[in-house]
């Protein structure tokens, strides 16, 4: 097949409202995993304790047919209330929080706290030979600030996968 | 009970009492099941009481397939109660296969009690986590206080937007604790409300590329039986109306009349000539309540290069999964149908007439080429020929008729030459293509229709996969005729070893089989074994008579394959006519190799 012709994957981040009950989360991850569907992140927390509700954010890449698909497929999912593609519907915000662990003494330490500075990470940890940063941001940059740690002593990285939201009034609602 | 003095919302019963009296209340009249440890409650309750008859099968898979059965022949829900463990693992198949081809099954199953799960308790099994990709839903039930709605959910689930199997896992605890006992609720499910009525915009749509089309074709599934009988009403109304061509999926037979001059015959791996050909020279299409299978769409960048698709469905994530279409229509069959013509109806444009007479006269040419057609010589069955002579005689008879099978060759040709005027009339395992399938699916119709002839058309290798269900048969005094067509060999697993693997016959051969006139006797049914053409019609006649259950063992041609074929990864324009054209498979490419 000619290269133009090859589907165009894009990525896609989607958010799910689902009801917080168990296997939920099983049904989402064993949907995405029989199915074949990459999921490039995914996180999920209760946002409505009166209702019941959770948050599902996932991040999956496929041609625009598969990302139809991964849609719908959700949608029919008996506890699912609404998917929303927030990459389609508009503008939106997407969020990652990190904790970074840089080891180094001298001036490695030094460059550390000014790369961090730089990229408005926080310092929520210090020892003698130690940092934990926090940072917030847009995945790109989370991974730009770790990529300049690693040769100074990136130790260990957690993070949380993306959370989003549309931006403007309009709400998602069950 | 004291209904007098209590209202249901306030009842207090054992969780086995809730789960028997929401069955009840759902309208549930049989269940098919296997006691065990775990729902020893619920078979207590169920002694004690006389709505509801719980049929005894023999194994668990065939409690499901039986009540896929009763389903399908009758629109209703079928009911499963099994064990935990070994009972709810066992039932594992027939709810895939219940899924595949979308039939409303809800199957019960005993669990360890709530403060063993987890703990490798004796016949503990993860029930919720083995059939959740095994199910539309399932659920665990934990809190007996939401029993009652568990149970009655579980039915708004399994029979609303596509249907499917639903599990609930009830653990003896709560089986055996109190609760209180709630109906039915009135308000609508918080978050499963499938859409049903179809948006009139993709209506409008639809009907204008209709009107206008010059080489018309209506493709109908399963999901015009699912929609109910008046769906299969409206399919007729509007194809006729339309003058348009029909053709039936494997799932769908029975939605448009075989006999209908306007019934092309089954499409796909095994359709007609016409039917292909017609879907690979259309210029619009309208796919009803059917979902661009593989087996009916063969390779997909060949399929139906020129036409515009229309896909209507009650499932969206079925539209544009396999085939991209032109108008997506998201609603159930009956609605649909009913939409269009009221739409049709109103729509001034006329169609093209000549062009549409010109495309009937390609297509009968097409049907000239006869391709079911077969030569029934000398003494040796033609297995072709042994299930059409079934169908006449049936039809002389008048008898109303039921089928199931099993699966392989002996499947494909009772699709292909047993015809069916109805819808509802004709189980089979399209989706998942279960062997073992078709003796429990026909103890489950005759249970719903008593009186009505039900055979099973069975493979002798596929019959083994189920054959205790026989003892289920002689228990309940079920009629039911096991018709197989014994080739001695995993004919269709033959069949493309044949043809695809240079005739190296893999462990296909049905060796040791055991004598079934005296299996049959054994389960206390009457066993017949007929050898010679000359007795064939004298046999079917008999055993229709026969007022027990039989098992007619019908020696057919050992080698004769199945046609037409599309091989897998061919098109429909290159499908394989009649033996001795084989020479075509040689051409099967690599890919195709790779595809089931
Ligand atoms: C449970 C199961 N195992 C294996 C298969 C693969 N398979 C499909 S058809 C077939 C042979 C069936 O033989 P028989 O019942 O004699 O039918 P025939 O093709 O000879 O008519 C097999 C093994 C299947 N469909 N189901
Ligand atoms: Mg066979």
């Amino acid at each position: 097949m000619p290269d133009s012709l090859e589907p165009t994957l894009r990525n896609a981040t989607i958010a799910v409202l689902v009801e917080n009950e168990a296997g939920i989360l099983a049904r989402v991850v064993g949907l995405f995993s029989g199915r074949g569907y990459n999921i490039e992140s995914l996180t999920v927390a209760p946002v409505d304790a009166d209702r019941r509700l959770s948050r599902i954010t996932i991040v999956t890449r496929g041609t625009d047919m598969v990302i139809e698909q991964i849609k719908a497929q959700l949608d029919r999912l008996v506890p699912v209330h609404k998917v929303s593609d927030l990459t389609l519907e508009g503008p939106h915000i997407a969020r990652e929080l990190a904790l970074i662990k840089v080891v180094g003494k001298g001036e490695a330490r030094m460059e550390a706290l000014r790369l961090a500075d730089a990229f408005r990470a926080r310092v929520v940890d210090a020892t003698i030979e130690s940092f934990v940063f926090e940072m917030t941001g847009a995945g790109e940059k989370l991974d730009a600030f770790i990529a300049l740690m690693r040769p100074i002593g990136l130790a260990e990285v957690s993070r949380t996968g993306v959370v989003a939201i549309a931006r403007g009034p309009g709400g998602f609602e069950a | 009970m004291s209904a007098t003095l209590q209202t249901a919302e306030t009842r207090t019963m054992t969780g086995a009492e809730i789960v028997l009296q929401a069955l009840k209340d759902n309208g549930v009249e049989v269940i098919f099941g296997y006691p065990g440890g775990a729902v020893l409650p619920l078979y207590d309750a169920l002694f004690q009481q006389n709505a509801i008859r719980h049929i005894l099968v023999r194994h668990e898979q065939a409690a499901v397939h039986a009540a896929e059965g009763y389903a399908r022949s009758t629109g209703k829900v079928g009911v499963v109660l099994v064990t935990s463990g070994p009972g709810a693992t066992n039932a594992v198949t027939g709810l895939v296969d219940a899924l595949m081809d979308s039939i409303p099954v809800i199957c019960l199953t005993g669990q360890v009690p709530t403060h063993l799960i987890g703990n490798d308790a004796f016949q503990e099994a993860d029930t919720t986590g083995i059939t959740r990709p095994a199910t539309k839903h399932n659920y665990l039930v934990k809190d007996i206080r939401k029993l009652a709605s568990t149970v009655h959910e579980a039915f708004y689930v399994s029979k609303s937007g596509r249907p499917g199997p639903v599990v609930i896992d009830l653990p003896k605890d709560i089986l055996i604790g109190k609760g209180p006992y709630s109906e039915a609720p009135q308000a609508p499910h918080r978050s499963y409300r499938p859409q049903t009525e179809p948006d009139m915009a993709s209506i409008r749509a639809a009907v204008r590329l209709l009107k206008g089309a010059k080489r018309p074709i209506v493709y109908a599934g399963g999901g015009v039986i699912n929609a109910g009988p008046e769906a299969s009403r409206l399919l007729g109304d509007f194809v006729r109306m339309a003058n348009m061509p029909c053709t039936n999926t494997l799932m769908g037979l029975g939605a448009f009349p075989s006999e209908d001059p306007q019934f092309l015959g089954m499409l796909g791996m095994h359709g007609t000539y016409e039917a292909n050909l017609a879907m690979h020279g259309c210029d619009v299409m309208l796919n009803i309540g059917a979902r661009f299978d593989d087996r009916v769409t063969g390779r997909l960048n060949a399929f139906s290069p020129n036409s515009k698709k229309i896909h209507a469905d009650i499932d969206p994530s079925s539209i544009n999964k396999n085939v991209k279409v032109d108008v997506a229509i998201v609603g159930d069959a009956g609605a649909v149908l009913k939409a269009l013509i009221e739409c049709w109806q109103a729509e001034e444009q006329p169609q093209d007439q000549a062009a549409i007479a010109e495309w009937w006269r390609a297509i009968d040419g097409w049907r000239g080429t006869g391709c079911l057609q077969y030569r029934q010589e000398g003494s040796i069955i033609k297995p072709q020929h042994a299930v059409k002579r079934l169908y006449e005689i049936t039809r002389e008879m008048g008898h109303e008729t039921f089928i199931t099978t099993e699966v392989g060759q002996h499947q494909m040709w009772a699709a292909q030459y047993f015809g069916f005027q109805k819808p509802n009339r004709w189980m089979t395992s399209g989706g998942l293509g279960t062997m073992g399938y078709g003796l429990p699916a026909a103890m489950g119709v005759q249970i719903a229709h008593p009186d009505a002839l039900v055979i099973d058309i069975a493979g002798e290798a596929s019959i083994l996969m189920n054959i205790q269900e026989m003892g289920t048969l002689a228990q309940y005094r079920l009629p039911v005729k096991v018709f197989i067509l014994n080739n001695e060999y995993m004919g269709m697993v033959r069949q493309w070893q044949e043809l695809l693997h240079g005739s190296r016959y893999s462990e296909s051969y049905s060796e040791a089989l055991p004598d079934f006139v005296r299996l049959a006797e054994a389960f206390h049914a009457r066993g017949m074994r007929v050898t010679e053409a000359s007795q064939l019609d004298d046999a079917i006649r008999e055993m229709i008579a026969h007022p027990g259950p039989v098992i007619a063992d019908i020696a057919v041609a050992k080698d004769e394959n199945c046609f037409p074929m599309i091989p897998s990864g061919a098109a429909h324009n290159e499908m394989i006519l009649a033996p001795g054209q084989e020479g075509g498979v040689t051409g099967v490419t690599d890919e195709g190799k790779v595809l089931v």
